[in-house]
């Protein structure tokens, strides 16, 4: 019965105190918040982290949810926000790379730091502004520009630009690599 | 480049890990938990049951985290009086009544009981500055020795150095605490002041119509007892819609009301306008309403017995006999201890029986609202026949969920019985333990309204003089919902209807209730807009935002209105565009007066300096004609919470 229920509905009986509801809508999207917190992330032990910061906020934020968006929208709306939040954090111990020196000083601290096998891709990802990362880590999601732009609250154009300049970036970046 | 992102895609697909299962259910675990603890602090926040559950310091924690307003400290102060004066003040059946969550004190008191006529009476007045309930009774011509104390007390602390003092001296956990005796159990509904919305983000506004006046004879009874109202007590649409306005009405034959929108000039703000909108219900001729079955369900527990509640109430309920005739039926059921039935279904003009029936009920034992309301419903079912209107009327001074395990349970209950088509309504009395919220959240459930009568003019006027619109439903579950142009309104903000906000698609769905109107109800609801361009805009636009929406338009937005016949299971809906234009009439500036002063009273951060007397000078010039002097009323009002409004 409850499975057939759409997140809407259930979302508004989470917020009425149904725990139930927010039990099963967690359930059905735990994995997708997930897997959305590593392409934001490009850690899996930060991607853990950030789920959880989602998970325990959740409840609290639920009580937010106009049923004006799609809850999916919304439910990534949080994410990338908590994702932003636990940047601010982070930034006090590492400045996160604005730009390709600082980019590169990173990567050097990386490479220093072999323990730490940090894939091509996400440590590209990391290279890329904030802005950046979090519009390719959407549509790396499988969301259409319009879903994107609704969850970061920007027009579709803006989207499809960013998307276009991280691209840029990436191909940059991986001329850079080929040459060394 | 396509391909880059695809390959991106594909690697990053590849990359993901798998949720690590044992993290997995850690995470869920702890949402659960903090779901849970949600749900808690939440009914704490709106008590339901109003026993303290852990005495005077229960709360305590979560008011520490607070930090208490000078609006908190003052009533912390004329908590500090009161407990002063009732320990001098020798009669423990009314002290108790004040100080209900302080058990240590009643004992205090109770030994020294001495119960002559002339304490008590004294004791009355005290009792009435503490709780802040407006009366006019005799004065106290021979005054016991703690008279002059008490009286002057009050005033003296809260102007002067005395609260100073307590902000130094007393700890803040004593602080708190002593709130308590003073706001005693009275609960209200807890919502945010709706804030501005951009209208590109967020171009829906959808809410339910409110024709409630409670918030209002809260707010005067506590100006008139010299306390400035807590903001939650306050609510806006309540205050605007506690006075008649002469909206035009619909013709015979259309939609059984109808709205008028004025685009008028804000006072507080030369930069934006005030979009009214008001409603006015039709008036079918007295001679051809349908019979009524009303069924008093009267609260005769103990904490009844009290001027402003019990014999308030049969004042009240005698007034109301009198519009009443041989077609109506009228049954009494009372709850205390155990329910019962004291009068049975009687004709109306038989005003001996029930005035005789009335007049033998006494205050004594404790509130079982369930079960009078189960039986209340009961005998309404039995009155009920096709063509009347049944409606039961709750009365209470709030005790209303003792003994009751589930308050959902309840509302639940009401829900259902709607569907019946009895009607509730709901008369708050008396101040001390009054749960505003309880009541608010029946009467919006029952389909009915929530009045508090604090005088017996107030009972003439909701009883009496708008007597068919509080009795004779036209048009049930009536929702606003309002669509504003981004091309022309940049920033929109409702004021007031925090309570009443609904979900943008509950607007179209008729299984989502909403608030009713009553035959010759009108019903005024203010959006405060800035337009495009307007230097008051707060909010920047966006840099990155794709061009301004396509259809051109000079509409300022759209108004729908969707609403049922009474009974009806399927909605209809009135459409009309807002546009710019219309005069404002008395009517529209007073009611941006009263908006006005609510807003004043909550500290809304809106207003641009606008206070008091900008206020008192709008009402007075658009008092208009005023037959029943509440406008004067309301301007006596603020000029009261002027003078009391001092930090």
């Amino acid at each position: 019965m409850r499975m057939t229920t759409s997140d809407e509905n259930l979302a508004r009986a989470a917020a009425g105190g149904d725990v139930e509801a927010f039990a099963c809508l967690l359930e059905r999207h735990y994995d997708a918040v997930f897997r959305l917190a590593f392409r934001l992330t490009g850690v899996a032990a930060e991607a853990e982290d950030l789920t959880q910061d989602v998970c325990a906020s959740l409840p609290a934020k639920l009580g937010g949810f106009r049923a004006e968006a799609r809850f999916t929208t919304w439910l990534w709306r949080v994410v990338v926000n908590a994702a932003h939040d636990r940047r601010r954090r982070a930034a006090t111990h590492a400045r996160h790379a604005e730009g390709w020196g600082d980019w590169e000083t990173a990567r050097r601290a990386a490479d220093r730091e072999a323990a730490e096998a940090i894939d091509w891709l996400a440590e590209a990802m990391r290279a890329l502004p904030e802005e950046l990362r979090d519009t390719l880590a959407l549509v790396l999601d499988d969301q259409s520009h319009e879903e994107a732009a609704e969850v970061l609250g920007i027009a579709p154009g803006t989207v499809s630009w960013r998307i276009s300049e991280a691209k840029k970036r990436l191909r940059a970046l991986r001329e850079k690599e080929d040459q060394t | 480049m396509t391909d880059d992102l695809d390959d991106l895609k594909q690697a990053m697909t590849a990359a993901t890990p798998a949720p690590d299962k044992a993290r997995k259910a850690e995470h869920l675990a702890l949402a659960r938990k903090n779901f849970a603890a949600l749900q808690e602090t939440r009914a704490q926040a709106r008590p339901t049951s109003k026993r303290p559950a852990k005495g005077l310091f229960r709360g305590v924690k979560d008011m520490v985290t607070t930090s208490l307003s000078s609006r908190g400290l003052m009533t912390a102060t004329t908590a500090l009086v009161a407990i002063g004066l009732v320990a001098v003040v020798p009669d423990w059946q009314a002290g108790r009544e004040m100080l209900r969550p302080a058990p240590m004190v009643e004992q205090t008191v109770a030994t020294g009981a001495d119960r002559s006529r002339k304490a008590v009476q004294t004791l009355a007045q005290t009792d009435d500055a503490a709780e802040g309930v407006a009366r006019t009774q005799e004065p106290v011509t021979a005054a016991a020795p703690p008279a002059p104390l008490m009286q002057a007390a009050p005033a003296n602390t809260r102007q002067g150095g005395v609260m100073d003092a307590l902000r130094s001296e007393v700890p803040a956990e004593a602080r708190s605490a002593l709130r308590w005796p003073e706001a005693d159990t009275e609960a209200f509904p807890d919502a945010e002041a709706n804030t501005l919305k951009v209208t590109a983000e967020e171009p829906v506004s959808t809410f339910s119509v409110d024709v409630d006046t409670a918030a209002y004879a809260v707010v005067r009874s506590s100006l008139i007892g010299g306390v400035m109202p807590p903001h939650e007590a306050v609510r806006i649409e309540e205050m605007v819609n506690y006075f008649p306005y002469d909206y035009p009405a619909p013709e015979a034959g259309e939609a059984p009301f109808r709205p008028t929108v004025t685009v008028t000039d804000t006072p507080w703000n030369p930069d934006t306008q005030l979009v009214h909108i008001g409603i006015q219900g039709q008036k079918p001729a007295v001679e051809d309403r349908p019979p009524l079955n009303l069924v008093f369900l009267i609260d005769t527990s103990g904490s009844m017995e009290h001027p402003d509640k019990l014999p308030l109430l049969k004042q009240s309920l005698s007034l109301m006999l009198s519009k009443l005739d041989a077609r109506d039926r009228v049954a009494i059921v009372t709850y205390a201890g155990s329910a019962g039935q004291v009068l049975e279904p009687t004709t109306a003009s038989d005003r001996a029986a029930i005035m005789a029936a009335l007049d033998n009920l006494a205050a004594g034992g404790t509130t079982a609202g369930q079960a009078g309301l189960q039986q209340a419903y009961a005998v309404a079912e039995g009155m009920a026949e096709e063509g009347e209107v049944t409606r039961v009327i709750l009365t209470t001074d709030g005790d209303f969920n003792v003994g009751l395990s589930d308050p959902e349970a309840l509302k639940r209950y009401i829900a259902d019985k709607r569907e019946s088509g009895t009607y509730l309504s709901v008369l708050g009395f008396g101040r001390g333990n009054l749960d505003d919220a309880t009541m608010q959240a029946l009467a919006q459930n029952g389909n009915g309204q929530a009045a508090y009568i604090d005088t017996l003019s107030e009972a003439q006027k909701v009883l009496v003089d708008q007597f068919s619109g509080a009795l004779f439903p036209i048009a049930d579950d009536v929702k606003i919902q309002v669509e504003f142009n981004p091309a022309t309104v940049a920033e929109y903000r409702l004021i007031g209807y925090e309570t009443r906000a609904l979900n943008r698609d509950d607007f179209n769905n008729d299984r989502v209730d909403a608030g009713d109107i009553g035959a010759g109800h009108s019903v005024t609801a203010i959006y405060e807009i800035t337009p495009v361009g307007s230097p008051a805009r707060l909010s920047d636009p966006l840099r990155y935002d794709s061009a301004p929406p396509a259809p051109e338009s000079d509409e300022l937005g759209y108004l729908k209105l969707r609403y049922k016949e009474p009974g009806a299971a399927t909605s209809r809906l009135i459409e009309t565009p807002i546009t710019e234009g219309g005069t404002a009439s008395d009517d529209m500036r007073f009611a941006a007066a009263i908006a006005g002063f609510g807003q004043i009273l909550t500290d809304s951060p809106y207003l641009n300096g606008w206070d008091y007397g900008d206020a008192i000078a709008l009402a007075n010039a658009a008092k208009g004609d005023d037959p029943y002097g509440y406008r004067a009323e309301a301007v006596r009002l603020m000029r009261l919470a002027q003078s009391l409004d001092r930090p």
